[in-house]
């Protein structure tokens, strides 16, 4: 599926494994939470993601992580923001820097809380217009509240600007 | 008469926007624009659209879309008064209602319009931001905030910043189900602290700054449960951090999957007060708190945007509103029910009762919003409140001109003198207009306020809060009724159930069913029985809760069917 990043497509290098799929020889793959060990196994210089559910404690991470270029958490319907807060949580409590991917079905309009909460990439739903996801990352200029990514704030006010 | 007060540079009661927060409204009105197109166009599906629509406070009931509008800790000034009931002429039927979480609604409202109106609310600095939706909703203070005699901490310079930071935030606005914060600077709770997902009461800090108390998960509902009180000093530095701490809790643990178990209270009655203590320390310990602190600065700034009343009143304010009492027994009988003593000489606040016998509770026509705003240019400093008992206040008046005040007010039937009293009635707005709704609140709500329409009776009554809802949602907060009713289907017919002894304040407590519900032709004339016992068994100044408290429920249940 299309992968947006910064508001742009670009060229999705992961292959996604299910509960089943046999292992590329090579390349980077994202594996299920429960194939986590699996993935581990493999030549410490393949890259590897995982895919958590949106109740998995991401605390549970913590010893794996540096072993992690990616971790995709999701919206299986997109009023259900649980992966807004493991997110949150892989940046600010675990200081992952790899890529965080969203997948499932979040909506364009919720595009820069994904930013802001520490999302770098989306999967965009079957049936996106990625348009509509561009014009939502360039919507507002200022926000309220502080986020994981540290934007300026205007003078001593709540504001950031975006 | 007096000269009109200059209307000062920032608005006095509440924050005053500057360019950037305009500018970011409207780019928020131009998305909405954005998303009624695409939604017109077929593009967004009615699921999709649904909680975009929501956030913007637009709800489709039973026969139109109704518009609910911010009202930021219920303060608003006489500009944006005005804007209300230009946009209840212009786009709807005349009047707007307002609602126990302070704000405003407009019950007939087209799709198609919504995009312009939010335009013109932009154009006074107001919106319809987060007053629906699983989010942090319009934050509610105290309504004689900044005014009262017994007020520690104005709180509502912690209601902007918290206002703000709740606005667009971008973990917390899908939640498990909607998010209700109150905040009080008064050790007398006004604001139903209590019962509410996060309840704040601001005071002075021993080191001379401010802390707060903090409750949680208090609520109404199917199930209603009085808050827990999880600290009393949390430190105003710490303020957002924590509450961070404490909503992302709710967010990664609460349930999802029944919407009448995923409110915070559920949380945290399932994991115990200590086990949700733990949770939210645990996280509070773990986060950036450089990133999320609240620093004197910030609070300073935010205060300063505020416009402060310049309260000047002549030496014998007092003694002329004595003289006035004196001449006008009508006018007496209101000062001793819709007044609140102020904190300045020569000042008191006002409240102006939305609740006219027989009327519909909160409901204002145009034409006296019209009148309330030029009354607050001329009177109040141009800021008016809507408290969440449906009434309006004018927080800053001169005791010596509140006899025109009232004369005022009296010319456009606004001067029900009943606050507190029996003719004080919350009701939802029921079958009416909510598709929710099992009964019609309103016409019980009207018929009991006829009922009672006797200034003289009222004031024997006593201090009593009537709250109706029309269905086990409780939006007219019938758990913390005095006197609480709540409508019921019974094989198609409307029923009325009786609760008593809940209250909103300090001493917050749920209602208990009373028996089996009334239907509706007989349940004016139970509560008049039921009053009528209280008055035989009352003993000095009792009011009706406190007789209930030491009778118990047998009288009142003898009095409410031996003749039903």
């Amino acid at each position: 599926m299309p992968l947006l990043e910064n508001g742009r497509l670009v060229p999705d290098i992961w292959t996604i494994l299910d509960e089943e799929a046999p292992f590329p020889a090579t390349g980077p793959v994202i594996v299920p939470l429960s194939r986590l060990e699996e993935g581990l196994a493999r030549a410490p210089g393949e890259k590897l993601g995982v895919a958590i559910p949106q109740d998995a404690e991401i605390d549970t991470l913590r010893t794996v992580l540096p072993r992690l270029s990616l971790v995709a958490v999701t919206f299986p319907i997109f009023r259900d923001g649980r992966a807004f807060s493991q997110a949150r949580a892989l940046r600010e409590h675990l200081h992952f820097t790899g890529e965080i991917r969203a997948t499932g079905k979040p909506l364009p309009d919720q595009y820069e809380f994904l930013l802001r909460c520490g999302v770098s990439t989306v999967d965009l739903p079957p049936g996106s217009d990625p348009e509509v996801w561009a014009r939502a990352h360039t919507r507002f200029r200022t926000a309220y509240q502080p986020s994981v990514l540290g934007e300026r704030a205007e003078g001593v006010t709540l504001r950031r600007v975006l | 008469m007096p000269d009109t007060i200059p209307a000062p540079a920032l608005p006095v009661g509440h924050y005053g926007y500057d360019q950037v927060d305009r500018a970011f409204l409207a780019d928020r009105v131009e998305q909405f624009r954005d998303q009624v197109a695409r939604r017109i166009a077929g593009t967004l599906s009615e699921d999709e659209f649904k909680p975009l629509r929501l956030m913007n406070g637009l709800y489709l009931q039973l026969h139109a879309y109704m518009l609910r509008i911010a009202v930021p800790y219920g303060v608003l000034d006489s500009r944006q008064l005005r804007e209300l009931a230009h946009i209840a002429r212009t786009y709807d039927r005349d009047y707007g209602h307002f609602t126990t979480r302070q704000n405003l609604q407009f019950n007939w409202i087209k799709l198609e319009d919504t995009p312009d109106i939010l335009a013109r609310l932009a154009d006074v600095d107001m919106h319809a931001i987060q007053t629906s939706g699983n989010c942090i909703r319009n934050v509610t203070c105290d309504q004689f905030a900044g005014a009262a005699q017994d007020e520690l901490v104005d709180p509502r310079v912690h209601a902007e910043i918290l206002r703000q930071w709740s606005t667009l935030h971008p973990e917390f606005t899908f939640l498990p189900r909607k998010f209700k914060i109150a905040i009080s600077g008064s050790p007398n709770d006004r604001v139903a602290a209590r019962f509410h997902d996060i309840g704040l009461v601001a005071k002075p800090a021993p080191d001379g700054g401010t802390q707060f108390d903090v409750f949680v998960g208090g609520g109404m509902g199917r199930t209603p449960i009085v808050g827990v009180h999880l600290r009393d000093d949390l430190p105003e530095e710490d303020l957002l951090a924590y509450l961070e701490a404490m909503v992302r809790v709710y967010n990664e643990y609460g349930r999802r999957d029944n919407i009448y178990k995923a409110r915070i209270k559920i949380l945290v009655q399932a994991l115990g007060t200590e086990g949700y203590r733990q949770k939210v320390d645990a996280e509070f310990a773990a986060m950036n708190r450089a990133r999320y602190r609240l620093p004197p600065e910030t609070v300073a700034a935010i205060r300063a945007r505020f416009g402060t009343p310049d309260l000047h009143a002549p030496d014998d304010a007092a003694a002329q509103l004595d003289r006035a009492r004196r001449a006008d027994p009508a006018f007496d009988r209101w000062v001793r029910t819709n007044t609140n003593p102020h904190r300045a000489p020569g000042y008191i606040s006002a409240v102006i009762s939305l609740k006219p016998a027989g009327g519909i509770p909160g409901d204002a026509t145009s034409a006296q919003m019209d009148l309330i705003a030029d009354l607050a240019d001329r009177y109040a400093f141009g800021e008016i409140r809507v408290t969440h008992m449906q009434n309006l206040v004018l927080g800053h008046v001169r005791q010596d001109e509140l006899y025109a005040v009232w004369q005022a007010l009296r010319g456009a039937d606004l001067a029900a003198a009943n606050i507190g009293l029996i003719g004080d009635i919350i009701a939802c707005p029921g079958l009416d207009y909510c598709s929710l709704a099992n009964a019609r609140s309103i016409p019980i709500a009207q018929k009991l306020s006829a009922r009672f329409a006797s200034p003289e009776l009222q004031e024997t009554i006593g201090p009593i809060e009537i709250k109706i809802s029309g269905c086990i949602n409780a939006c007219g907060h019938h758990h913390a009724g005095h006197i609480g009713i709540l409508g019921v289907d019974k094989k198609g017919e409307e029923y009325f159930q009786l609760t008593l002894g809940g209250s909103p304040g300090s001493d917050a407590s749920v209602g208990q069913i009373l028996g089996p519900a009334l239907p509706e032709d007989a349940t004016v004339d139970a509560i008049a029985r039921l009053v009528d016992a209280y008055l035989v068994h009352r003993t000095g100044g009792e009011r009706f809760l406190d007789t209930y408290r030491r009778l118990g429920a047998a009288l009142f249940k003898d009095a409410v069917y031996a003749t039903a």
